[in-house]
């Protein structure tokens, strides 16, 4: 075990570096020179030179990245030329409101997909599997912003509920219960994505595990059917599920940013699409790192979880 | 030795029998066909221009005039629509291409050679996957300026070669390494001949069903796009750009909303079927994009 | 209850339903089973031993699959009985011993807890207790250290050291009937003889029926009281197990008998396969179901099912039209 989770780890900053380098590299994608991209055009000449100066610009690329990579190790992601505030205290502010985004909508999403795929697996091709996957079926075309976009014509406009519409988004702090109806329909949104995959994977795989002969000897042992489901059939069906779900996090911390933008909600991906409308580049590879690291460190997690759940992988 | 599983078996002709595509299959197929000549003769058919402006029907309903409705600017909804899946098509296609132009040779490659190439190519492409795509899409775009249609299917095509990659290797790795290539290989074969003969018609199925579905994901992918204005710029009409578009007055007139979503969401939910009986029909385990 | 058999079959069948139409995979077996005695069922792959076993307990699939007759197990009528019924009779009446540990035990699960399961659900008892039962019951099947083995997960141990997990499983119940469904299958010779002596030890020890369902004759010879020989489904001959090795009358017996090896043959002594191989069920003829593959096989065989017959031994049954001359052991002609 610690030997595998050693051995995961080094590939976890291997993968971290490259990142970071990619990151890095985004500022030179840029034409022109790297000072005026981060400070614009209109920088006088002295605030252009102390930049050269911080970042070394002068130097070999190599020296330039060690640098840079110095500053980030100490918290550092530079100070936005724009909004004149330190990138990483903006992305303080956007990143809980993520993370609060993705819990709720895994809670509905885990609390809907296991007990149905539970139910559907019972009775492959009976009238539940054969109603709910078709169902999945059809939610899993639907791209998130139509989601979103009908759920606001229908809940927000149609039924006129208040808090729920574009732009009604109130934080945490300031009222717990006006925030949870701000982030109900991003998190419906993202949810029902979810929940398409997990119920699909689960379902897929419980019917695979109660073919097994295992179940058939957990039935003679005289066991109930719900303690066969749950204890002998579940664990093992889902380690394919917990893969899954590392990578659908992954891919809602990363990719969460339409359900942000269409409702204003100020997390990362909504901070990203500003910084990129406003030429912050300095932010967008703020945003762009830890994102990034973000979605590496929850497969890192997910993986390390699969690894629990089923004790053969960790060692071969 | 008996094996454990033959005393419950059924007889092996019948367990081996494909599964059937179904009239669903063939009315997806026939309506992404229909999609497709649209988006190819949308010159040619009887539509009204998707930029002109009809002052006499401004944030319509359906009509005789208009058939799906007008949007603000009085331009007509379904020659909008039509014209817009040119976009989702040649994004989708286009960037499909580049994915499987360079992951397929790449994968079926590895699978074939093994060793130290494999090792490599692999390593490089598992890599790339950790980095999160669709974050180095959108940082790729936006610092990649001015946007065109051939830079937006570039990057997309880019960022799916290591995914294109995974699931061809995969494949091909287990047919690779089946007898009837062994044998090939003993009869004196050449590599290119066996790769083209054995391998590919083996892969085909495979790739096929994942192109499709990858298809969809890219064309959801552009749609996403649009929303943050990293697409096609307006007025040229894309699903994605429509919709997003239509959020503004998504109050006074829903259909603005409706029509381009029923559009875009019957076109995936056809590639996604059509991908999915394909992959049951050839007995695929499920992959994942 | 004492004059009755402890399981008792009749007329039982085993029917599938699959795309090619009805598939027989038990018919018309009847038997008993005293307390305390030791049946082989022998047949090849495809006999239907495996589908007999299951459709004993009560475990075969539910759908799409129909049983007519009787088990009688304990007093109690297995077909038709619900799933809650089945529970009562499962591991406490009748236990199974799986044919392939690699695949019987839940992979993700401790082996102790996989034992714990049957005591504290099934027999009630608290957590502690069932902990040390269960640590007894993997001494008791010769698992060395048998406390640190309790925390072991099934891929740790070696294929024979599983089976005598599934074992102590079976036994955790203390079942008075136990299915052995081709237990040594996956093994290796030498561990194959360890797990049958261990079976034998065991049987004496508790008390136990036990049913030894095999494809090899050498496994039940000297193991079993009585014998069981199926084919395609059907019983071929029955009775006590020396008179089926010494004066079987089922040209098919001989053929089994004579495919397998014995100690008493010359080394290099070449082996007889049984030509041709066993019929598919969903298309099997109306006569015996041999006869394509015996040579001694006439029209009548091919036409009509031969019923069972008595032998000349009490207990002894065969069903052949042309049986082999009885107290003969390598020669035989059609009578």
């Amino acid at each position: 075990m610690a030997r595998y989770v050693a051995r995961r780890l080094a590939t976890l900053v291997g993968i971290v570096f490259v990142i970071s380098v990619g990151s890095f590299y985004l500022i030179h994608l840029l034409p022109g020179d790297p000072a005026t991209v981060i400070l614009g055009t209109g920088a006088s000449p002295a605030a252009r030179a102390a930049l050269y100066r911080q970042l070394g610009l002068n130097r070999p690329l190599v020296t330039q990245y060690l640098v840079w990579i110095g500053h980030v190790l100490h918290g550092n992601l530079g100070v936005s030329f724009i909004s004149e505030t330190p990138v990483l205290a903006t992305i303080r502010t956007a990143l809980p409101i993520d993370l609060e985004l993705i819990l709720i909508s895994q809670v509905l999403a885990f609390a809907g997909a296991i007990p149905l795929a539970m139910r559907a697996a019972r009775r492959p091709n009976g009238i539940l599997d054969r109603t709910l996957s078709a169902g999945s079926f059809t939610l899993l075309s639907i791209p998130p912003f139509i989601i979103i976009v009908l759920l606001v014509l229908l809940v927000s406009i149609k039924w006129g509920l208040a808090n729920t519409g574009p732009s009604s988004y109130v934080s945490l702090g300031s009222d717990w219960i006006v925030n949870l109806e701000s982030l109900a329909l991003p998190s419906i949104t993202l949810a029902v994505g979810s929940f398409v995959i997990y119920f699909r994977v689960l379902r897929a795989d419980l019917i695979t595990t109660l073919q097994e002969e295992f179940i058939t000897m957990a039935r003679s042992k005289g066991l109930r059917q719900r303690r066969i489901m749950w204890r002998h059939a579940f664990r093992p069906s889902s380690v394919a599920l917990l893969g899954t779900a590392g990578v659908n996090i992954g891919g809602l911390l990363a990719g969460g940013f339409v359900v942000e933008y269409l409702l204003s909600i100020p997390g990362l991906g909504y901070t990203l699409i500003a910084a990129i409308s406003s030429s912050d580049y300095l932010l967008v590879q703020g945003i762009v790192l830890v994102v990034s690291v973000g979605v590496v460190l929850i497969n890192f997690l997910f993986d390390f979880l699969t690894s629990i759940v089923d004790p053969r992988i960790s060692r071969e | 030795m008996s094996d454990p599983a033959v005393d419950l078996e059924v007889p092996v002709d019948l367990a081996t029998e494909r599964a059937p595509l179904g009239p669903l299959f063939w009315i997806c197929v026939a309506w992404l066909g229909l999609n497709i000549l649209g988006a190819i003769f949308a010159n040619v058919l009887p539509l009204i221009n998707p930029l002109a402006q009809d002052y006499n029907f401004i944030n319509t309903g359906p009509s005789l005039h208009h058939w799906l409705g007008t949007d603000d600017l009085g331009r007509d909804i379904l020659s909008r629509i039509v014209y817009g899946s040119r976009v989702s098509l040649l994004v989708g296609s286009g960037s499909m291409v580049i994915g499987f132009g360079v992951g397929m040779p790449l994968g079926m490659l590895a699978a074939y050679r093994r060793g130290r190439f494999d090792a490599v190519v692999t390593a490089v492409m598992y890599v790339l996957l950790a980095f999160p795509a669709i974050i180095a899409v959108i940082a790729v775009l936006s610092f990649w300026t001015p946007r065109t249609l051939l830079k937006i299917i570039i990057v997309i095509g880019a960022a799916s070669i290591p995914l294109v990659y995974r699931v061809i290797r995969s494949a091909a790795l287990s047919i690779a390494t089946r007898e009837f290539v062994t044998v090939a290989q003993v009869q004196g074969a050449r590599d290119s001949r066996i790769i083209w003969r054995e391998l590919l018609p083996n892969v085909a199925p495979i790739a096929v069903s994942f192109l499709l579905i990858g298809v969809a994901t890219v064309v959801t992918l552009e749609g996403a796009l649009a929303f943050l204005g990293l697409s096609v710029n307006p007025p040229t009409p894309s699903w994605g750009n429509m919709i997003n578009e239509s959020r503004t007055i998504l109050s006074q007139n829903p259909w603005l909303a409706i029509f381009p979503s029923i559009a875009l969401g019957l076109f995936l939910l056809s590639l996604n079927y059509i991908g999915d009986r394909l992959r049951a029909h050839f007995e695929v385990a499920e992959v994942k994009l | 209850m004492s004059d009755q058999p402890l399981l008792s079959v009749r007329n039982l069948n085993t029917t599938f339903a699959t795309p090619a139409g009805p598939l027989r995979a038990v018919d018309d077996v009847s038997f008993d089973l005293d307390a305390n005695e030791t049946l082989g069922i022998v047949g090849e792959s495809g006999s239907g031993k495996t589908v007999l076993a299951r459709t004993l307990m009560g475990l075969q699939p539910r759908q799409n699959v129909a049983v007519t007759g009787s088990v009688r197990l304990a007093g109690h009528e297995v077909v038709g009985a619900s799933t809650s019924q089945l529970r009562e009779l499962w591991s406490s009446e009748v236990a199974m011993v799986f044919q392939d540990p690699m695949t019987s035990l839940n992979p993700v699960m401790r082996v102790g807890r996989q034992i714990d399961e049957v005591l504290r659900v099934r027999h009630g008892m608290d957590r502690a207790a069932a902990r040390t039962r269960a640590i007894e019951l993997l001494d008791l099947v010769g698992i060395p250290s048998a406390a640190q083995r309790y925390r072991a997960y099934p891929f740790e141990l070696s294929g024979g050291m599983r089976q005598r997990v599934v074992i102590a499983i079976a036994l955790a119940g203390q079942p008075r009937l136990l299915i052995a469904d081709e237990p040594t299958t996956g093994l290796d010779v030498t561990i194959q003889a360890q797990i049958l002596d261990l079976l034998d030890s065991l049987r004496a020890q508790m008390g136990m029926s036990v049913i030894m369902i095999t494809h090899d004759l050498g496994v039940v010879a000297t193991r079993t009281s009585r014998l069981l020989v199926m084919y395609a489904g059907r019983m071929a001959e029955t009775g006590p197990t020396g008179d089926v090795f010494r004066q079987h009358r089922m040209p098919y017996t001989r053929a089994l008998l004579e495919s397998s090896p014995k100690l008493s043959n010359a080394p290099h002594t070449r082996l007889a396969a049984i030509p041709g191989q066993p019929p598919n069920l969903a298309r099997v003829g109306p006569g015996c179901h041999f006869a394509p593959r015996c040579g001694y096989a006439t029209d009548q065989c091919r036409n009509d099912a031969p019923p069972l017959e008595p032998a000349d031994r009490p207990g002894h049954l065969f069903a052949c039209w042309h049986p082999l001359a009885p107290l003969s052991e390598t020669t035989g002609a059609p009578s």
